[in-house]
């Protein structure tokens, strides 16, 4: 498998920093190289942030920034009106984006596919929170079949191994979601 | 041993408490690092034993280093950017008193305007103070060139202080896979630190007395003489630790990549490394004979064995993540001064300054512009 490289769109304070870290987590658990790294901005509450993951079965050397996504994850849908989020995202690459609408309806410069998953309405049902940033990664694992959820799972066990609640509740969301994505 | 995925800061702050100082100054706020937080979790959760000295700055914290060196235990600190810049007079005097303490430098900009991304102007601008300075590539790096650097420093021919410079943000706050070594082996390896002068009741000395001019040149030739045997000393320690623990890189001094037959390569220093290996695997398929140099010790500077990997070169691109104004890249002045004489076309690219990328097309550019004969120049 060649690098794939992903960029995630969120808020500050809306984790997708923590997105990235549990992605390279899965990523090792299932005995993969992988790289997490935050856009290094000057992070502000609810401001456009971006971070980035690249996952690979050799070690990585790569350090530059990604310009040319596999795989967007949006975490939030209304950054689409404050970022071009398909900027330089694969003809082959996917957009995945936290909405309850339908694909179609999202029109995007991009010839990268685009999947929509209401994760939001499943964190609120299973969290009670809606903490997107975790449970997306169950949606992620289904569509791009890069990562197990057996590996985000243990990702998330050992990430939130301080926190195991809200742990066994984003393993729950991401399980959920990652079903669904799968359309079962 | 264990491998896991770990923020290169966090993995710092494992491969620092794995070496066992005794004590820690530190200055907490920013531009500080997450590696000292750590390290304050791991003395509170009783992982660590050791006096972390919460000092009110960088100037204070290179203070308090000297007293703990001076009293003959291994010490530690952190810092990063304007931090090491406060910390500027005191770097000559734990050199001077040849105290073998080891410091992480996450590399960042200098202000102003203000900046807190990667670049080398805090550690490269602060090379002349008489630390061993070493440039690390990865996070494994780090935390191997942590426990070498501590046994290299502190031998009883060397007894120079040392810094672990690692790129800000670029390296710092990236998470990846990282082989966190056993106690035991580190311990086995690295033995507890046996000071050759101290401050002791039982043998009273004095620590820092003036050097008049009748004096101070010796002390400083000594310090150069030191410098001297440390050059050989991080080879042995490298190849040591490579023995034991399976893990190299280059000869310790220098690692060469794609060099065999190549005709061009780059140089350069920390994670740009890592995107030239890309840049370099790009243009062979290209067909083009080009080979990497990373360079990872700025001070002492190996000139023999870069003369010796550049032998079969026509041409050199120096990539310099600093720039001394009014005049060049240090890392090409040093290049150049190195291979004075070898008939080597050398060219300086000024790269990544602020947290600029530096990406695999700004490495190619810098390579293709020394094949073909161009002049070097900023990469912005």
């Amino acid at each position: 498998m060649a690098l794939k490289e992903i960029r995630i769109h969120g808020r500050g304070g809306q984790g997708a920093v923590t997105s990235s870290q549990v992605l390279a987590v899965a990523a090792f658990k299932d005995g993969k190289y992988c790289q997490a790294f935050p856009n290094f901005g000057v992070e502000r509450r609810g401001a456009p942030v971006q971070a980035f993951a690249r996952i690979s079965e050799e070690p990585i050397n790569v350090r530059q920034h990604v310009y040319e996504p596999d795989y967007v994850i949006v975490l939030d849908p209304t950054l689409l009106e404050a970022v071009n989020v398909a900027a330089g995202a694969k003809d082959s690459g996917i957009i995945i984006i936290n909405s309850d609408r339908k694909a179609e309806e999202f029109n995007l410069d991009t010839k990268a596919k685009i999947k929509t998953i209401d994760v939001t309405k499943t964190a609120l049902e299973i969290i009670g929170k809606p903490f997107v940033n975790v449970a997306i990664l169950g949606a992620f694992a289904a569509i791009s079949g890069e990562i197990t959820m057996d590996a985000i799972n243990a990702a998330i066990d050992q990430e939130f191994a301080h926190k195991a609640k809200v742990g066994e509740l984003n393993k729950k969301a991401a399980e959920k979601l990652f079903k669904e994505a799968k359309g079962e | 041993m264990t491998e896991m995925v770990v923020e290169a800061s966090m993995a710092l702050a494992l491969g620092a408490k794995l070496c066992r100082p005794k004590v820690i100054p530190m200055y907490p706020i920013t531009p500080q690092t997450h590696i000292v937080e750590r390290l304050a979790d791991f003395i509170n959760n009783g992982e660590m034993e050791a006096e972390m000295i919460h000092v009110e700055s960088e100037h204070s914290a290179l203070a308090a280093f000297i007293g703990s060196e001076a009293a003959g235990v291994r010490t530690y600190t952190a810092t990063s950017s304007q931090g090491l810049a406060l910390m500027y007079e005191i770097l000559p005097i734990v050199s001077g008193n040849r105290m073998p303490g080891v410091m992480s430098v996450a590399n960042r900009a200098l202000s102003a305007p203000i900046n807190i991304w990667n670049d080398h102007s805090d550690a490269v601008s602060a090379r002349d103070q008489g630390w061993i300075q070493l440039f690390v590539e990865s996070t494994q790096e780090a935390i191997d060139t942590t426990i070498q650097l501590y046994k290299i420093c502190e031998n009883h021919e060397v007894l120079l202080p040392g810094m672990v410079c690692i790129d800000g943000f670029t390296l710092s706050h990236v998470c990846e896979r990282a082989i966190v070594p056993e106690q035991e082996a580190v311990d086995e390896f690295l033995p507890e630190y046996k000071p050759k002068i101290m401050l002791d009741p039982e043998k009273p000395v004095s620590i820092g007395p003036i050097a008049f001019p009748d004096s101070f040149m010796e002390f400083k030739k000594q310090q150069q003489e030191a410098m001297e045997k440390a050059l050989p000393l991080i080879g042995k320690v490298h190849d040591e630790f490579a023995k034991k623990f399976g893990r190299s890189y280059g000869n310790g001094l220098l690692e060469q990549y794609r060099m065999d037959d190549a005709e061009y390569a780059l140089i350069g220093m920390g994670t740009l490394t890592g995107t030239a290996r890309v840049a370099v695997d790009e243009m062979r398929k290209e067909g083009k004979k080009v080979g990497l140099i990373k360079l990872k010790s700025l001070r002492p500077f190996p000139k023999e064995e870069l003369i010796k990997a550049t032998e079969k070169l026509q041409g050199l691109a120096v990539i310099d993540r600093h720039f001394s104004l009014g005049f060049e890249g240090p890392l090409y002045t040093d290049t150049r001064s190195a291979l004075y004489g070898k008939g080597i076309r050398i060219k300086n690219f000024i790269a990544g300054l602020g947290g600029r990328d530096i990406d695999i097309k700004r490495l190619k550019k810098a390579l293709n512009d020394t094949i073909n004969g161009k002049e070097g120049g900023w990469l912005l």
